[in-house]
């Protein structure tokens, strides 16, 4: 079914075939607006305008593009080793629970530039050992990964209902949320920070851990294509009976993939925890976890493709709410919506596109050619 | 002693009830697992269905319509998992967690688009809706000592559909394994090379397989939107997809052993509300989101091999690449 490989250049099936998905995912998004009388051309101008015509709403969608970052590239380097880590959600949570404790125990007695990496240390510690439950099921007992983290993501939702009904909540408080942490276990938001420069920014939620999350795509970048572990998981994820021969142990590769995974996807805790809300609470992940999946399959698990898909999701969900707010008609469901749809045209049909799009490059190539040739 | 009896009983009844979408979904997810396709997308089926049943009958004020209708839409999500898993051979998990999501959001979108309610349904009175059934004689049984009690209060006054799910499970258990399509299900679940070679068309019976998990999910949907309640609410099926999920792998794919499962989780839920705020010796208060987790420990234990084992269909997860 598929041409022969080698005369489809690389980008066709890197940009065109990806970009043709997501345009398929766009346009049956574009036919629902439609379907529920909302011009989705005028929706598309809110959603721009909402996401980057001012200062507030590039603070806001970049601050959503940090969350994805952190939940894409925790999903694409467990893809990478083969293993579909639905678990982000939870291990964000939990992730998020360590940077809480670890703050709520140190900010009493240590500054803020010991506090910083300690926290980041926290949410990974939490985040890997959340995942590595799950992986260590999946490598040594032979348990389903998909299942067991779907279980641990409802695990770690009632382990937080509890602690923050019954054990972190401020005495005398009504909504079950810690206290909040003194000003030296606040990340800096950038307004505050450009304000050290002189530049002033109004208020939003954007805060030091966008940085974190640019090192982090690097550090990803060069684990993975650069190290001999990172070697080593691209070798199981290709093809786990060569690493077996090749002398790699696929369990231990897959406890290192999920506890990085897990790692990365704790570093939502630090967006959210230790630079936006200051204090614990619930909830806090709101479904980034799962957006990571829609951002991995789009940015085709590469850090540079999942900071493009990130970005565009950071767009999404601030330019809908704007569009929420815009059109009565619409909800900020429709960006949820729209996830679905990438995540079912990207994922689970990539390649319905692959055989016609590759036919159609041959045809053209083939009729290119010959033009070619009678002309010489 | 009579109370502790009486409460119990209560708790049974309730058990039932929450079961009842447990056991649809479970035997749905059977149909599909077993011929290898996995199934994540119950919980979409199931929330799909609810929208599309609560909107027909807050439409049109007919229950049977609106149980077509929830049918139909989850058949639809069916066919776009087999049409992604099995003809496209895309990854089944993917598929699974997009229709997921893309219920999860279109529901509410239509809602508020069709509604205007914040993604409710507007309710609809007991002529658009399953209502309560009671069984012959039991009122006459009712004074009768311990059957009258357990007759009338347990097994009367549920609505059409409780009885159908658990009507259900012998019925799949009687397709799956007495019927020629049920063992090529199997089959096809096992080694679908060996049933391709017998000249039975793989892709065909997957389809049949994912079109009976849209069916079941359609009536489990119905039940939660029109028959345990009066209307959709937004995200009202809860992660009861997943659960159903865990209670099919819990009951090693099989039927009965499936819709025991359903029951014990479907009466840890039953009681986890009664439980609330008792206090145990040693622990404590109860902690109720333990009960709640219950469901999830038991099976994330049981899939590592601790307590028994559960052993996956061979094929599953797997996309079948005819040789040519």
């Amino acid at each position: 079914m598929s041409a022969p490989a080698g005369r489809i250049p690389r980008w066709v099936d890197v940009a065109l075939i990806p970009l043709v998905n997501i345009a398929l995912a766009f346009l049956v998004s574009g036919v629902i607006l439609w379907f529920i009388d909302v011009d989705p051309l005028l929706a598309v101008e809110i959603i721009l305008y909402g996401a980057f015509g001012y200062d507030v709403a590039i603070g806001y969608t970049l601050y959503y593009t940090t969350n994805f970052v952190f939940t894409g590239l925790a999903v694409a380097v467990a893809f990478h080793a083969g293993l579909f880590n639905i678990g982000g959600e939870g291990q964000a949570y939990i992730g998020g629970l360590g940077v809480g404790l670890g703050i709520l125990a140190m900010d009493p007695y240590l500054p803020f530039i010991v506090i910083l990496p300690l926290s980041i240390l926290f949410s990974a510690a939490f985040g890997a050992a959340w995942a590595a439950i799950p992986a260590y099921l999946q490598a040594y007992r032979g348990s389903h990964i998909v299942i067991t983290t779907i279980m641990f993501n409802f695990i770690a939702a009632a382990l937080m209902v509890y602690l923050m009904v019954n054990v972190l909540i401020e005495p005398g408080s009504m909504s079950p949320e810690s206290r909040e942490f003194a000003p030296n276990g606040h990340l800096p938001f950038m307004h505050e920070m450009l304000g050290w420069f002189g530049l002033a920014m109004t208020p939003s939620p954007l805060n030091l851990s966008v940085v974190w999350a640019v090192v982090c795509c690097f550090l990803v970048w060069a684990f993975i294509w650069h190290t001999r572990w990172g070697y080593e998981i691209r070798t199981v994820g290709a093809n786990e009976t060569a690493a077996v021969y090749a002398g790699i142990d696929p369990r231990k590769v897959t406890m290192l993939a999920m506890c990085l995974s897990g790692a990365l996807a704790g570093f939502v805790g630090i967006n959210e925890v230790m630079g936006v809300h200051h204090r614990l609470l619930l909830n806090f992940t709101a479904g980034y976890g799962f957006t990571g999946i829609a951002v991995a399959l789009m940015g085709r698990n590469h850090p540079f493709g999942i900071v493009l898909a990130s970005l565009l999701f950071g767009m999404l969900y601030q330019g809908g709410a704007e569009l929420a707010f815009e059109e009565p008609k619409v909800t900020r469901e429709m960006v949820v919506t729209i996830q679905g749809l990438v995540i079912l045209f990207s994922g689970a049909l990539a390649y319905m596109m692959k055989g016609p799009i590759e036919r159609a490059y041959l045809r053209l190539a083939g009729a290119n050619r010959r033009l070619l040739g009678q002309e010489g | 002693m009579a109370d502790f009896l009486l409460n119990l009983l209560l708790s049974f009844d309730a058990t039932l009830r929450v079961a009842t979408p447990l056991v649809f979904c479970a035997m749905a997810g059977l149909f599909s697992e077993r011929s290898g396709i996995i199934d994540i997308s119950l919980e979409g089926k199931m929330l799909a269905a609810a929208f599309a049943a609560a909107s027909t009958a807050a439409v049109t004020g007919s229950a049977w319509l609106a149980l077509g209708a929830g049918i139909s839409v989850s058949v639809v999500l069916a066919l776009l998992h087999g049409f992604a898993c099995i003809t496209h051979r895309g990854d089944q998990v993917v598929s699974g967690v997009a229709i997921n999501i893309l219920v999860s959001g279109l529901t509410v979108v239509l809602g508020i688009a069709w509604f205007a309610r914040g993604g409710q349904t507007p309710s609809v009175g007991a002529d658009a809706r399953f209502t309560p059934i009671k069984l012959p004689g039991a009122e006459a049984l009712a004074d009768v000592p311990v059957v009258g009690a357990l007759y009338s209060e347990l097994l009367s006054g549920h609505n059409l559909l409780v009885y159908v799910a658990f009507a259900m499970v012998p019925l799949t258990w009687w397709v799956v394994h007495r019927t020629r399509f049920g063992l090529r299900l199997r089959a096809v679940g096992e080694n679908p090379g060996a049933v391709d070679t017998a000249g039975i068309s793989v892709a065909f019976l997957r389809y049949r397989a994912v079109l009976c998990a849209g069916v079941l999910c359609g009536f489990a949907g119905t039940y939660l939107s029109i028959a345990q309640n009066a209307s959709f609410v937004r995200e009202m099926t809860a992660g009861q997809g997943y659960i159903a999920l865990a209670a099919l792998i819990f009951g090693k794919w099989r039927p009965v052993p499936a819709m025991l499962a359903c029951l014990m989780f479907g009466f840890l839920d039953a009681v986890a509300i009664r439980l609330q705020g008792v206090v145990v010796p040693v622990i404590g208060p109860m902690p109720v989101q333990l009960i709640q987790a219950l469901p999830y420990v038991l099976t994330v234990v049981l899939l590592a091999g601790f307590i028994g084992r559960a052993v996956a269909p061979k094929a599953i997860g797997v996309p079948y690449v005819k040789e040519r």
